[in-house]
C-alpha cells in the first residue's frame, strides 16, 4: 500500500504505469514547435462541429480513443475514466464520458487537471479497486475566451503578460502493469492567495501556488532539485515562470534555473505567434507532458520528471465580486525506473 | 447593498504584489497612445468622407448627413466583425477602434454571433447587449442628467 510521507506527499508502494498517452491539438498549436508531437492536429478550430464547446468534446473523446487504440484496449476494458476540463460543470469530460461509456470521476482543478487526474488514477489503481484507468483533460481557446472573458469576435487589446488558453485535449492511460513511466510519488497542493486580482495575468497568481508545492515536494521526500532531470509547471508562462524562480530562491533557497521550464513557454513559437507570455489552460501541460515529454521519457532524454501543473480556482463571478484569484498546484513524480 | 469591501492584503501579500509588479512587463504607453490616435483619427476621417458625400448626393446640410453617416460606420464595423477581421485590427487599434461607434457595433455584433448557438431567444436576444448594455444604461441616466440641467437652468 502506498504512504503519507511528510505533509502532502503520497509515495505509492506499486507505483502505477503510464503505458500510453495522446494528444490532438488545434491549428495554431499546429503550427508551434512542438507539431511533431501530436497524434492529431485540427485544421480547423471549430473541428467541423456547430459551436466551440462541440468542439472541444469532440477534440478530447479524439484523444481518449486515439490513446485507447494505441494501447490496442476497448473501452470495456477501462475501470475508471478520470477527466476534467475548464467549461461550466466540466461539460466536455462529461458529454465524453457519455460517448465513452465507462465509469466517471469528473474533476475540476481548472488548469492543473492533468496532474490531478493522474494522481487521483494512481490512488484507486494502488487502492487495488482498479487496474486500468483513463485521464483526460481539454481546454479551447475560444469556449475558453466565451466564458471567462469577452465574446471572441470583440476587439480588445490584450496586455503583455496576458496568456493564451491552448485549444486541444489530452489523454493518458495509467496501468498497474506495463512499460512506461511510473508514478511513483505525488504531492498534493494547498490553495494560495497572494493578492492577485487580474484575470489577464493568470501567471503571477499561480507562481506562488506552484512554488508552494514545489516546495513542499522537496520537503516531504527528501530530494533536492537536482534529483529530477527536470521540473516543469504547467502554465506559468512566461511572468510567472520568473516569478516561480525568483520565489523558489528567496523562499525556498533553491536554483532551480538550470533544470525547471514552464510548459506554457514551448507549445507556441514566441517569435512567430503573437501570444505574449506563453500559454495557458488545462491542454497546456497535457500536451506537453503526455505529447513531447512522454516520448522523450521513452527515448531515455529524461529519466526522472516532476510535473507541478498549475491551476487557477476563480471564476468570472467572484472575480467581480472582488474576491482574489486562489491557485493551485498538484505534482508528481514521473520515473523511469 | 451589496458593497465591494476592499480586503487588506496581509504582508506576504503586499510583498508579492510588489515583486509581480517588477516583474510584468508594462503596455507600451505611447505605443498605444500613437497607435489609436492614427487609427481613430482614420476612422474620423472616413466618418467625415461620409457625411460629406451624404450631403453632397442627397443634397442635405452636414447635420442632417451624420446620420447617414454613423448607419454606414456602424455597419462597416458591424461587417469586419462578422467577417472576423475587426478583432484583428482592434489588438493594435485598441482604444482608436473601441471609441468610436465601430467599437459599439463591434460589441453587440460579436455578443449576438457568439450566442447564436444558445438560440434566439436565451442568447441572441438576451447576450446581443452583454457589452453595450452598460454603455446604454449609463448613457440613458447620463442624458437624463444633462436633460434636466438644461431645462432648469439654461431654458
Amino acid at each position: 500500500m502506498g504512504k503519507k510521507v511528510g505533509k502532502q506527499t503520497f509515495s505509492f508502494d506499486k507505483p502505477p504505469v503510464i503505458i500510453n498517452t495522446a494528444t490532438v491539438a488545434g491549428p495554431f498549436e499546429g503550427q508551434g514547435p512542438l507539431k511533431n508531437y501530436y497524434d492529431h492536429i485540427y485544421n480547423d478550430n471549430r473541428a467541423e462541429q456547430e459551436s466551440f464547446e462541440k468542439a472541444e468534446r469532440e477534440m478530447m473523446s479524439n484523444a481518449c480513443i486515439t490513446v485507447l487504440n494505441k494501447a490496442k484496449i476497448t473501452p470495456r476494458e477501462i475501470d475508471i475514466f478520470i477527466a476534467g476540463d475548464l467549461l461550466n460543470q466540466i461539460i466536455t469530460s462529461g458529454f465524453t464520458a457519455l460517448g465513452l461509456e465507462v465509469p466517471f470521476f469528473g474533476v475540476y482543478a481548472a488548469c492543473s487537471t492533468s496532474a490531478l487526474s493522474l494522481i487521483i488514477a494512481s490512488i484507486i489503481l494502488e487502492s487495488g479497486c482498479a487496474e486500468i484507468a483513463l485521464t483526460a483533460t481539454s481546454s479551447h481557446n475560444l469556449s475558453a475566451e466565451r466564458q471567462f472573458r469577452y465574446p471572441t469576435e470583440y476587439g480588445v487589446h490584450r496586455k503583455p503578460y496576458s496568456q493564451w488558453t491552448v485549444t486541444g485535449a489530452g489523454a493518458a492511460l495509467v496501468s498497474t502493469k506495463g512499460k512506461g513511466p511510473k508514478i511513483t510519488c505525488a504531492t498534493i497542493g494547498k490553495v494560495e492567495d497572494l493578492g492577485c486580482k487580474d484575470p489577464m495575468n493568470m501567471g503571477a497568481a499561480m507562481a506562488p501556488a506552484a512554488v508552494s508545492t514545489m516546495l513542499q515536494h522537496f520537503a516531504d521526500t527528501g530530494r533536492a532539485p537536482e534529483y529530477y532531470d527536470l521540473i516543469v509547471t504547467g502554465d506559468l508562462g512566461k511572468v510567472g515562470y520568473e516569478l516561480a524562480l525568483e520565489l523558489a530562491s528567496s523562499q525556498g533557497g533553491f536554483d532551480l534555473s538550470k533544470n525547471y521550464y514552464d510548459c506554457g513557454l514551448v507549445i507556441y513559437d514566441p517569435e512567430k505567434q503573437d501570444v505574449h507570455a506563453g500559454a495557458s489552460g488545462c491542454a497546456a501541460s497535457a500536451l506537453v507532458v503526455y505529447g513531447y515529454l512522454f516520448k522523450k521519457l521513452l527515448d531515455g532524454k529524461y529519466n526522472k520528471i516532476l510535473l507541478a501543473a498549475t491551476g487557477a480556482l476563480h471564476s468570472p463571478t467572484s472575480n467581480q465580486q472582488g474576491d482574489n484569484i486562489p491557485t493551485i498546484a498538484h505534482a508528481v513524480s514521473l520515473e523511469m525506473v | 447593498m451589496a458593497k465591494k469591501k476592499k480586503k487588506e492584503l496581509n504582508l506576504r501579500q503586499k510583498k508579492y504584489q510588489e515583486l509581480v509588479k517588477k516583474t510584468e512587463p508594462k503596455p507600451s504607453i505611447l505605443k498605444n497612445v500613437i497607435l489609436a490616435f492614427v487609427f481613430g483619427g482614420t476612422i474620423c476621417i472616413i466618418g467625415q468622407f461620409f457625411t460629406d458625400f451624404y450631403a453632397k448626393v442627397m443634397n442635405i446640410t452636414p447635420e442632417l448627413a451624420r446620420n447617414p453617416a454613423t448607419v454606414t460606420m456602424i455597419f462597416i464595423g458591424a461587417l469586419l466583425t462578422g467577417i472576423g477581421v475587426f478583432d484583428n485590427i482592434a489588438k493594435y487599434a485598441g482604444a482608436g477602434l473601441a471609441v468610436p461607434v465601430t467599437g459599439f457595433a463591434n460589441s453587440i455584433v460579436s455578443s449576438a454571433l457568439e450566442f447564436k448557438h444558445e438560440g434566439l431567444v436565451h442568447g441572441v436576444g438576451s447576450k446581443m447587449f452583454m457589452l453595450a448594455g452598460s454603455v446604454i444604461t449609463f448613457g440613458v441616466v447620463t442624458a437624463f442628467f444633462i436633460g434636466l440641467y438644461y431645462a432648469l437652468f439654461i431654458l
